[in-house]
């Protein structure tokens, strides 16, 4: 039987060692940390060799459906249970990847990722809400993740201006400073 | 303003920088109290919630007294104005989930976000407060999601839903009310809003089949926008499609159009879930599956991994019920072998093996052979199991499959692989006489060098079985006492056993077997010496035994003709009395399917296409249910129970269907009743049968249900005498009367007085294949010339136009009731003709084989020839009298 609504069972972003950048479960069949870390390894290991850098790639194991996409240094990774639509997870999968394409402003690897990691955790709640699909738009989902003023809504060109100005600035005063 | 940027100006500027290096949470929290200072540096403390953050996300845990102090501290966080400092706020409560007595201290500020002029915080307060929150929390609140779900800003009616379906698993009632609301939201011109109210409204109507039905049809009409809320709408569709093709049978599909129509959308993903849903129609037509089929196998060229996956996953499938659709894709399935990606080619694989014809097996073989090596063991058993399908199916081309099967046993492998292996080729020498030679041989190879004990053992045993009846039984002689010299001690005494098997059964081996079992003797493990000494003394290695008793062979190596479940379930039963235990009453009903599926991984396998097992038959828990009824327990053994039968529509007041148990003397039909009216009480529930068209049944007792419950299915039985032993059959109208008492819904207590009702019935036929029983035979053909053409009857019949030959083979087999044997009841692709052939036991025991030779023409005219072997004349007959009224 299907699920009555698609459903993403984590969310994972991992580094090229396989070790955790952010990673969010919202299903219980990883009861434990150890489980959650074993399953982490796994896919890792399993999808490591493969070229999923233009396209996004896609595996099953353990009755789970994995899609994954690779930049730099990290790897991100989208699971569902195998009766889903992979569409959809592909969807979820390209809505993350491309949001934080935008919110790092192109320079994604695992440094900024870190340095920026409030950014992706907040990009991660806008997504996924326990499970259930909140947005795969991934101008959307970076509009809600960095603008103060927020109504949803605004278009994302103007944010990025007006927040490369910000930083901008900031870096300039930064500068003066030291 | 800047957005916080998470920065420790520290100076390490090395290759390992990172923003969190050396952190401790002993340090961060207490860093922590910056919370606490009176003018709040929003940044400083968005700083250390991300760190707090990043701690949890590595894993790391707080202490119950530790999440409590943090969690006081954040709730300071809602004195600033900072919205970037809000949002890490909103996170970290999520994060650490308070318990209820924290919840209160800040559900106010919540409260205050939820009505905020910002959206922003209006939407994430809605989603926080709505997590934590408990029922009675959720009352005060309830006003402002009602309003939010219609919120002209999406984000908020999103956040408002989203909420909605998770608190339906806690406050049901609750967000029952709110329906009003959803529905308006469903007409959102937002796409995710529509798609999560759908959802939604869909959680709280889905134990209401009318309102979902008069959902999906209202929106299938087209106010749909978004994709996902599409995906949704085809899945509640194929739903209602399923629910209501149980009670139509005109064959019909409502809403298939619907679902046809969304093969042409532009999205993706609404194609493959519209595809899939076709796909899954039970009893799909091959005009319903044609348009589908063919906007997957556009995708299976696409350039995206994840499409190819989705449509070949599908496909695989489609194959195992309908290859014959699928052996347009062969070709582009074909350049999907070399797929970058393992998995698109396991499943390319395996979809080819199902559907490929007889020619295409050896270039398939070598291809498949060079791509074996790269992959993973689970992959590896799915191609195994696929090409014993593929071997049974082409008889003919077992050289080559075998051999494909013992080069790659050769090769390294865990247990479970090679266990597969090794079961494929039992199967194979089994069901093919010619492969047998080769598969033992092949066998006899493995055994020398192997590092699985339970394998050694498995193949001895079938060793001993076998290896007697080939015509140079000597040969096999060397392997099995090589591994009395070089193995374990449970390897040795198997091997003990096989051999002694050889001598009993092959008299010029007798001596030379004597003398390597007297070898045995001195073995240092126990059982391998009582095994060799108890054989050697019940063969007579002494001569004092010449001619081999029969008892005695059978009690050494006759095999056990029950099924083991049946006999455990016996044992179970019996209890210690005079009486002593006896096999023959053990039920010989095989519980699920033939052999060849049984070896199916059971456990839960990686999906590809490995068919679901079979539902085990519930014949244990009748036979305990009957026997718990001391008027049916004259009867005898119980003989055959059937499947039951609806005798009502789908969503009716009462929901009744029947289970016919068949007995020598007797038939009792047993009544399953439901009662889907919560405010009624039944009470002495009981059927009344009408046999007036079936004249040699004869109404001895019935046992009515005393109270029928809501929601809670009840039994009541009613017995027929009928002919000891013979096939009577006949029609029965049925008429359900009860005294109807009504329920106050608030107390759920039933009133004093009640009124007595009857409910019409549908009528319930027994036929003859109800006293058929499916038991399949493992060699059909030496059971077939071991019965005799003494009480042959051959006849043929016309079955006129039929939509293909396969369902002309599934409508006899169901007719006659009996068990396909060998795998003859699957048709090859395009064949013109087709032999099937079938086993049972009918009433009275007598044994029952069946040979079907099919033939179909150019307007699909199938005739067919009936030849019955069994051992009883007047059986025989009856069968085709079967065929020929059915």
């Amino acid at each position: 039987m299907q699920e009555p609504y698609p459903s993403v069972k984590n969310i994972l972003l991992l580094d090229s060692e396989g070790k955790r950048v952010a990673v969010k479960y919202y299903a219980d069949d990883w009861p434990t940390q150890a489980a959650k870390l074993a399953f982490e390894k796994s896919v890792f290991t399993k999808t490591q060799k493969t070229n999923a850098r233009t396209e996004a790639e896609i595996a099953m194991f353990d009755g789970y459906i994995v899609v994954y996409k690779f930049i730099q240094d990290l790897h991100f990774f989208v699971t569902g249970g195998d009766n889903e639509n992979e569409l959809i997870l592909a969807t979820v999968l390209q809505g993350f990847f491309d949001a934080v394409g935008l919110i790092l402003r192109n320079n994604v690897d695992k440094r900024t990722a870190l340095e920026n990691l409030d950014l992706i955790l907040l990009c991660l709640d806008e997504i996924i809400d326990g499970g259930i699909i909140l947005e795969t738009e991934a101008s959307v989902i970076a509009g809600k993740t960095t603008s103060d003023s927020l109504d949803g809504m605004s278009s994302l060109s103007e944010q990025t201006i007006s927040q490369a100005l910000a930083t901008a600035r900031e870096h300039l005063a930064r500068s003066l400073l030291k | 303003m800047a957005q916080p940027l998470v920065k420790k100006d520290d100076d390490q500027e090395d290759e390992e920088y990172s923003p969190f290096l050396g952190i401790e949470k002993g340090a961060v929290l207490q860093e922590a109290r910056v919370f606490n200072d009176p003018q709040l540096d929003a940044r400083r403390c968005s700083q250390v919630i991300t760190k707090l953050l990043y701690l949890l996300n590595q894993g790391e845990t707080f202490t119950k007294v530790e999440a409590t102090e943090v969690f006081f501290a954040v709730t300071k966080l809602f004195q600033s104005k900072d919205t970037g400092l809000r949002r890490m706020v909103y996170l970290m409560i999520k994060e650490i989930s308070p318990s209820a007595d924290e919840v209160i201290i800040v559900t106010s500020s919540l409260m205050k976000d939820m009505n905020s002029k910002t959206d922003m915080y209006r939407a994430n307060a809605i989603r926080v407060l709505c997590r934590i929150t408990d029922g009675t929390l959720l009352t005060q609140i309830e006003r402002y999601l009602k309003q939010a779900i219609v919120d002209k800003n999406p984000v908020v009616a999103s956040a408002a839903l989203v909420s909605g379906i998770h608190l339906l698993q806690t406050n049901p009632e609750i967000v029952k009310r709110w329906t009003n609301e959803v529905q308006e939201a469903i007409q959102s011109r937002a796409a995710l809003v529509q798609f999560h109210a759908l959802a939604l409204l869909h959680q709280i109507r889905q134990s209401d089949r009318l309102a979902v039905s008069k959902l999906v049809t209202s929106l299938t009409k087209g106010s749909v926008r978004s994709p996902l809320a599409q995906c949704l709408l085809i899945r509640y569709t194929s739903q209602v499609i399923r629910d209501s093709s149980m009670n139509s049978q005109t064959g019909e599909r409502p809403l298939s159009d619907y679902l046809e129509a969304c093969l042409r959308h532009k999205a993706d993903m609404v194609i493959v879930e519209a595809a899939r849903a076709i796909t899954e129609f039970s009893g799909v037509t091959s005009r319903e599956l044609t348009p589908a089929i063919t906007v997957l196998q556009l995708f299976l060229s696409s350039s995206k991994p994840v499409l190819r996956f989705a449509a070949v996953r599908t496909l695989n499938k489609v194959a195992m019920t309908h290859p014959l659709a699928v052996t347009n894709c062969n070709i582009d399935m074909e350049s999907l072998i070399s797929d970058q990606n393992r998995s698109i080619a396991t499943l390319a694989i395996t979809t080819l093996l199902k559907t490929g014809n007889e020619s295409s097996v050896d270039r398939l073989m070598k291809q498949i052979s060079n791509f074996m090596s790269d992959i993973a063991d689970e992959f590896k058993i799915v191609v195994v199991d696929a090409i014993r399908s593929l071997c049974l199916k082409f008889p003919l081309k077992h050289r080559s499959l075998m051999n494909f099967l013992s080069n790659i046993l050769r090769e390294e492998g865990g247990f479970e692989y090679k266990k597969a292996i090794i079961d494929s080729i039992v199967i194979l020498i089994r069901d093919i006489p010619e492969a047998k030679e080769t598969g033992l041989f092949q066998l006899c190879e493995f055994i020398e060098d192997c590092e699985f004990t339970y394998l050694s053992t498995q193949v001895l045993h079938f060793l001993g079985n076998e290896g007697p009846k080939t015509s140079d039984p000597s040969k096999y002689i060397r392997y099995i006492y090589n591994r009395v010299i070089l193995e374990n001690a449970t390897v040795r005494a198997a091997a003990v056993s096989t051999l002694a098997k050889f001598g009993s059964i092959v008299e010029s081996l007798k001596p030379r077997i004597f003398v390597l079992l007297r070898r045995c003797l001195f073995d240092s493990d126990d059982e391998v010496r009582d095994r060799a000494t108890l054989y050697l003394n019940t063969l007579g290695w002494d001569g004092s035994v010449g001619e081999i008793d029969k008892g005695v062979k059978e009690f050494l190596f006759g095999a056990l003709d029950v099924p083991l479940v049946n006999l455990e379930a016996s044992l179970r039963s019996y209890e210690p009395s005079e009486e002593p235990f006896d096999l023959s009453a053990v039920p010989k009903e095989v519980k699920s399917q033939p052999l060849t599926e049984k070896k199916a991984p059971s456990k839960k396998p990686p999906s590809f296409g490995v068919s679901a097992n079979g539902p085990t038959s519930p014949i244990d828990a009748y036979e305990k249910l009957l026997s718990s009824i001391p008027e049916f327990s004259s009867f005898g053994q119980l003989f055959k129970s059937s499947a039951p039968v609806e005798l009502t529509e789908a969503e009716t007041e009462y929901a009744v269907n029947v289970v016919k148990h068949i007995f020598s003397g007797h038939i009792v039909f047993q009544y399953n009743c439901t009662n889907t009216i919560p405010e009624q009480l039944l009470e002495n529930v009981v059927v009344i049968v009408d046999a007036s068209d079936a004249e040699e049944f004869a109404e001895v007792t019935s046992k009515p249900l005393k109270t029928l419950p809501y929601d809670s299915p009840g039994q009541t039985f009613v017995a027929f005498k009928k002919p000891d032993g013979l096939p009577s059959t006949g029609r029965f109208s049925n008429l359900l009367k009860f005294i109807v008492k009504e329920v106050d819904p608030a107390t759920g207590e039933a009133e004093e007085e009640g009124v007595e009702d009857e409910y019409q019935l549908e009528d319930l036929e027994v036929v003859a294949a109800d006293y058929m029983l499916r038991v399949s035979v493992l060699n059909f053909k030496n059971a077939w010339e071991s019965m005799g053409p003494d009480y042959e009857r051959i006849d043929e019949y016309g079955l006129g136009v039929r939509e293909s030959l396969a369902e002309a083979v599934t409508a006899v087999i169901n007719i006659l009731g009996m068990q396909p044997c060998e795998g003859t009841d699957v048709v090859p692709n395009n064949a013109r003709s087709h032999t099937c052939l079938l086993s049972g036991v009918f009433i009275g025991n007598v044994k029952v084989l069946v040979r079907l030779s099919f033939g179909i023409d150019g307007p699909k005219q199938v005739a067919m020839k009936l030849a019955v072997r069994s051992e009883d004349e007047a059986i025989s007959d009856a069968i085709h009298e079967i065929v020929a009224n059915g």
